[in-house]
């Protein structure tokens, strides 16, 4: 089984948020780049899984980006995967980083893709939707269990409306979300491994369909309102009359 | 030209997020100048899509679609949209939408913004705002191509406009079947129980709470309002509520008009969920607990003590309104 991992590049959840005086750009000085969350800890991690129990089968990574990704590639290759691949091309929106993903797994032959559920930064969970698209593979979103069954994958889903059993074969994209495997740590004979597994760098020369015109910051909040406790129920009151949320 | 809007049907109904899909494509459509027309996939009443506030409904009722599998949909969606010359399409930024808006997006080789929170500025560029960097911050994105793509944020913009009076025409789009087996485990859920994502009152509550067995007066409150339930994170783990529950980085996001946090300490993580409702209240007995900060309205006490007087006050509030 050939399996592609797409790995994305974002600051730490914690990191302040601000920007440039174009309002275009992030201030990244004190930006700690982390893999996203659900690609780590879900995508690559459940990837693993499968190759321990499946002999012979590979896990690639992936990453479009430009040269300052690859501490972060690094990163992902401690936890595991036999060797990455980085798109060279800054990417501008989705459409340009699954473009440039399609385009190199075209020819590739991977049996399974995953990407993580969605990016801390972009948002917007689209990503392995669009590289299914342009692949013309099926694609299940927001998987929270993933196992191999036959030439193929069973999938389960959790929703507010029920629960899903999904069965597809390969080719496929799948995007992991919670359940689907538990974070691992790094170990030291990991981050050493890293260092000598093969990074491919290979070029891009696509364009992206959306710009980023500006970014702004939410409104400073005011202050809290504080009600005192042997007066609770003045809230429910203020909640009609002033906020008018009930 | 027209503005096309993908509606889901669910148990029988129109989703609540397909409702503000739609007011959302007629709202851009007279912005445009042009008609909204709605895409609904599954079995329904005619009568309820056409309440729906567009000038025209295809229908489509085929079996083949029943699992909604992306794959399919999508082109589905697409021969609408050719067929119809539609300029701009519409999608719920939901489970089903976030599997079928990016594959038209990438087909027609169309922008698309995922998360709208707002309707789009048409004078000059084509700009939509969405929430990037976990509520942290908003991006002004161009939309640069003919065709544009736009998944809508749930409970962003609410329903609007009057009940329409929509024409509704069978439509059989032709697509083969989905390379997907699909079984659905159908939840059963009570009729007043309110889908988390959608909803825009919830009431959340964390670790506070001391055990699962407690959750009798977070759901008596979230009852009493018409609220949905919600919890953090490590309650979920821990199998004190089910996980599509659990809200934050790591679970959903939601944009209620009012969340109600009880118990919960207020960590980055958490907030990363739930930093785009319109109001927050929240409920601890630790005066530092770090939720203070995110709040409009705040009180220090016991919740054990606090959430039943609320439930009371709650109740006494509908009874004088009625
Ligand atoms: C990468 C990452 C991702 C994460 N993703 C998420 C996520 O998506 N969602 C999420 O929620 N968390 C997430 N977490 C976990 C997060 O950091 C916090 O640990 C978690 O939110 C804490 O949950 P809690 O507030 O319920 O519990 P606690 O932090 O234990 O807080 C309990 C609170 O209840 C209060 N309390 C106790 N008793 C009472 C009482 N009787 N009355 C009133 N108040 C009381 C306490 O003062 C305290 O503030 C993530 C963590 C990491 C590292
Ligand atoms: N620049 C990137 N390189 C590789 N994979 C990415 C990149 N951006 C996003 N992805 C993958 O796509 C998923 C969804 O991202 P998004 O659509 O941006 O929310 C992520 O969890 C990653 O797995």
């Amino acid at each position: 089984m050939k399996i592609l991992v797409c790995i994305s590049k974002v600051p730490d959840t914690t990191t302040k948020i601000s920007f440039d005086e174009s309002k275009t750009k992030l201030n990244t000085p004190n930006v700690q780049w982390i893999v996203n969350p659900s690609d780590e800890w879900y995508a690559l991690v459940r990837a693993l899984e499968l190759q321990e129990a499946n002999a012979g089968s590979t896990v690639t990574l992936i990453n479009v980006g430009g040269a300052d990704s690859e501490p972060v590639i690094r990163k992902a290759l401690a936890i595991g995967g036999d060797s990455a691949v980085r798109v060279d091309v800054e990417p501008t929106d989705s459409f340009q980083v699954a473009d440039a993903i399609a385009t190199y797994a075209k020819s590739e032959g991977f049996d399974l893709i995953l990407t993580g559920k969605e990016t801390i930064d972009g948002n917007s969970s689209v990503t392995g939707a669009m590289i299914a698209e342009l692949l013309d593979l099926p694609y299940i979103t927001l998987a929270n269990k993933l196992d191999v069954e036959g030439n193929g994958v069973k999938v389960e889903r959790e929703s507010e409306y029920g629960d899903q059993v999904i069965k597809a074969s390969f080719p496929l994209v799948v995007s992991a979300a919670k359940g689907v495997a538990d974070a691992r740590i790094p170990n030291m004979r990991g981050i050493m491994a890293a260092r000598s597994k093969p990074v491919t760098v290979v070029p891009y020369s696509g364009a992206a369909l959306t710009s980023v015109e500006s970014y702004t910051l939410p409104p400073e909040k005011g202050a809290v309102k504080m009600i005192a406790a042997e007066n609770a129920e003045e809230l429910i009151s203020l909640l009609h009359t002033e906020a008018k949320v009930i | 030209m027209s503005v096309l809007v993908f509606i889901e049907i669910a148990k029988g109904k129109v989703k609540k997020s397909s409702f503000e899909a739609a007011s959302y494509a007629a709202k851009v459509a007279s912005q445009l100048g042009t008609q909204a027309i709605g895409l609904a996939v599954g079995q329904v009443d005619a009568a309820e899509l056409a309440a729906i506030n567009v000038s025209k409904v295809l229908h489509v009722t085929d079996s083949k679609f029943d699992g909604y599998d992306p794959q399919t949909l999508a082109k589905a969606v697409v021969e609408a949209a050719n067929a119809n010359g539609s300029t701009v399409i519409v999608f719920s930024h939901d489970t089903t939408g976030k599997g079928v808006a990016p594959r038209v997006a990438a087909r027609l080789k169309a922008g698309l913004v995922a998360g709208a929170i707002d309707y789009p500025s048409t004078d000059g560029k084509f700009t939509v705002k969405k929430a990037v960097f976990s509520g942290k911050a908003f991006a002004n994105v161009a939309i640069n191509t003919d065709v544009k793509v736009i998944s809508l944020t749930p409970n962003s913009v609410g329903v609007t406009g009057d009940a329409g009076s929509a024409a509704v025409e069978a439509y059989a789009p032709v697509v083969e079947a989905s390379k997907l087996s699909i079984e659905n485990v159908v939840k059963a859920v009570s009729a007043d129980e309110i889908p988390l994502p959608e909803a825009d009152l919830v009431v959340s509550a964390g670790r506070g709470m001391k055990g699962p067995e407690n959750w009798g007066m977070i759901e008596d409150l979230a009852h009493a309002l018409g609220a949905a339930t919600a919890c953090s994170r490590p309650v979920a783990d821990i199998g004190w509520r089910p996980h599509h529950e659990h809200v934050g980085q790591t679970g959903v996001t939601v944009r209620p008009n009012l969340y109600i946090a009880i118990g919960i300490s207020g960590a980055i993580q958490h907030l990363a969920g739930v930093n785009g409702s319109k109001v927050m209240v929240v409920i601890n007995k630790d005066p530092e607990a770090p939720f203070f900060k995110a709040a409009d309205y705040g009180i220090i006490g016991d919740a054990f003590e606090i959430v039943p007087r609320l439930t009371e006050a709650v109740k006494k509030l509908k009874a004088s309104q009625n």
